[in-house]
């Protein structure tokens, strides 16, 4: 290319990273700030020292968004599997498939798994006219961790599915060759092969699983309280912005370390993982 | 092909069963006559006229078109722009802190994207000393941030496609560089930028939790009327508003797949069916 044009394209560019700056990196700034002032804009620690209180709410969102990504993972390997081995016809169609709900509104889909477990719901007026007695689904941590799943199975099989169709099936073919059973083929080429799906999808899964609010105010009831509640309740009505910014401050860091982690995993050799 | 064994077809079934079934309760329940959404009473279309009366959700509506619109022709302008210039950069480091900033938006969880435009949003208002900054400006100024890695991710590779020769040869013909820009590139990254624009556009429409926080009172758009409505009993009208928007959606879906289909068919013959 000639000056000219390298010119332009630095002037092309000039626009978004104005624009990155402002409105990625200035607002992280921001929360940082908050973090670590209080609201007279003094530098404070108190913040970060108040999250202590909220350390088994942490736990509890990490414990039931990694729960929520195992249980994506578990159902999603062995459809993403079946799919790949499929027509390229019956692919489409099956991809379009699993890509619809997701277009649905996310609250609207959350809303209806709480009318479909609540305590006069559609499962319980079944139970109760076999004559059974009814069960307590809703506002439970399990409820919670189904909503997790429900809305982020796609993410989960997306990935793999799209790696698994574009692994090398003469690999498949050696490994045949060389004398593996269909069981070896799969431990050892598949399952290797596809580990970049598997960490892409579940970070896609864990991320908003881990941070969600909705989902466990409408399906947990009181009971099951995650650290997006609380970022919530900071920001909408307690509007103490300073504890909530040191809330996101320090779950944007804990999501980067278990990125960071997942993305060691993919670069040991893989393997390991499942 | 080999033969679908009957313990993967039914594997296939019951997720699919589990994806779809609180769609289906939705859209039946659309339709009840009665209160309930759990006993079925009459078929009825009376949720429906219900929620054509209702000025707010329909007010909603209007918001959330004029934010999806707006956010996605900036973001798919700059994005395009953006794109080129981030192909053309030589220096390595440039380009990945670049796209590492790009990424942001995409890895961070939503909620600490929409906290930190509203704190950013909130403290210029401080500054200046006015409050209530939130409205539209800001929505569409966070539709359109979290938007742009999309686009650029739909163009980048459209472009790494292009031959970049046939710019040179366009500049060698006696284009200008920005002549050979639009009579050569951008036809060649059409693709992209349409793909981008149509994930763009979908995500504004969709998205609730970074609206959530940066929209004001009277600038609501759909998902946070659905979620103030969600917050108390819900009567069936939000049901008949999903199977709308759902039906919609399964049209656009069909509709852009025969277009695709269609353009697909088109490349091929014209590249003597190379392409897949």
């Amino acid at each position: 290319m000639n000056k000219q044009s390298s010119l332009m394209s630095r002037l092309a560019g000039a626009p978004y990273l104005v624009w990155a700056a402002l409105f990625i990196i200035v607002p992280l700034g921001m929360v940082a700030y908050y973090a670590f002032t209080d609201s007279e804009g003094a530098f404070t620690l108190a913040n970060l020292a108040e999250i202590s209180k909220y350390k088994d709410t942490f736990v509890l969102s990490i414990w039931l968004g990694l729960l929520a990504t195992v249980i994506c993972l578990l159902i999603a390997y062995p459809l993403a599997y079946i799919m790949a081995q499929k027509g390229p016809q019956k692919q489409s169609t099956m991809t379009m498939l699993i890509m619809l709900p997701m277009w649905m509104n996310f609250l609207l889909r959350t809303y209806s798994w709480m009318t479909i477990l609540e305590d006069y719901g559609l499962v319980n007026t079944l139970i109760t006219s076999l004559g059974f007695e009814p069960l307590q689904l809703i506002n439970t941590r399990g409820a919670v961790v189904l909503g997790m799943v429900y809305n982020f199975l796609p993410y989960m099989i997306l990935p793999i599915y799209t790696v698994m169709l574009k692994t090398d099936h003469s690999l498949v073919e050696a490994a045949q060759d060389l004398g593996g059973n269909k069981l070896d083929v799969f431990r050892n080429v598949t399952i290797p092969l596809s580990v970049p799906g598997v960490v892409s999808g579940f970070t896609m899964v864990f991320v908003p699983s881990v941070s969600t609010f909705y989902i466990s105010q409408k399906l947990g009831g009181t009971g099951t309280i995650l650290i997006g509640d609380i970022i919530e309740t900071q920001f909408q009505t307690a509007n103490n912005f300073h504890l909530g910014a040191s809330l996101s401050f320090i779950l944007m860091i804990l999501i980067f370390i278990c990125l960071a982690v997942m993305n060691r995993f993919s670069d040991d050799d893989g393997g390991v993982i499942i | 092909m080999k033969k679908t064994s009957i313990g993967s077809k039914l594997y296939q079934a019951l997720v699919f069963i589990f994806l779809y079934a609180p769609i289906i309760v939705l859209i039946v329940f659309s339709f009840n006559s009665g209160k309930s959404t759990s006993v079925f009473e009459g078929f009825s279309l009376h949720w429906y006229k219900e929620l054509f009366r209702d000025a707010a959700t329909l007010d909603a509506f209007k918001n959330s078109m004029i934010v999806a619109v707006a956010s996605s022709i900036i973001a798919t302008v700059m994005g395009t722009t953006a794109a080129t210039a981030i192909y053309g950069y030589k220096n390595k480091l440039l380009k990945s802190s670049v796209m590492t900033v790009t990424n942001i938006p995409m890895m961070n969880p939503e909620i600490v994207t929409g906290v930190s435009m509203m704190l950013l949003f909130v403290f210029i208002g401080a500054v200046f000393g006015k409050t209530g900054t939130l409205g539209f400006g800001t929505l569409i100024i966070a539709h359109t941030t979290f938007e742009l890695p999309y686009v650029i991710l739909n163009v980048l590779p459209k472009l790494r496609q292009t031959d970049p020769h046939l710019a040179e040869a366009a500049q060698d013909l006696g284009c200008t560089p920005l002549q050979a820009f639009f009579k050569v590139m951008l036809p060649a990254i059409m693709p992209g930028i349409i793909s981008g624009l149509m994930m763009a556009f979908t995500l504004s429409v969709d998205d609730f939790i970074i609206s959530y926080f940066v929209s004001g009172t009277e600038s609501q758009t759909l998902p946070i009327r659905i979620f103030s409505m969600t917050k108390r009993r819900v009567t069936p009208d939000m049901y008949a508003l999903s199977t709308l928007i759902f039906v919609a959606i399964l049209v656009l879906l069909i509709v852009s797949n025969i277009i695709s289909a269609h353009g697909d068919k088109k490349l091929s013959k014209e590249k003597g069916g190379a392409k897949k």
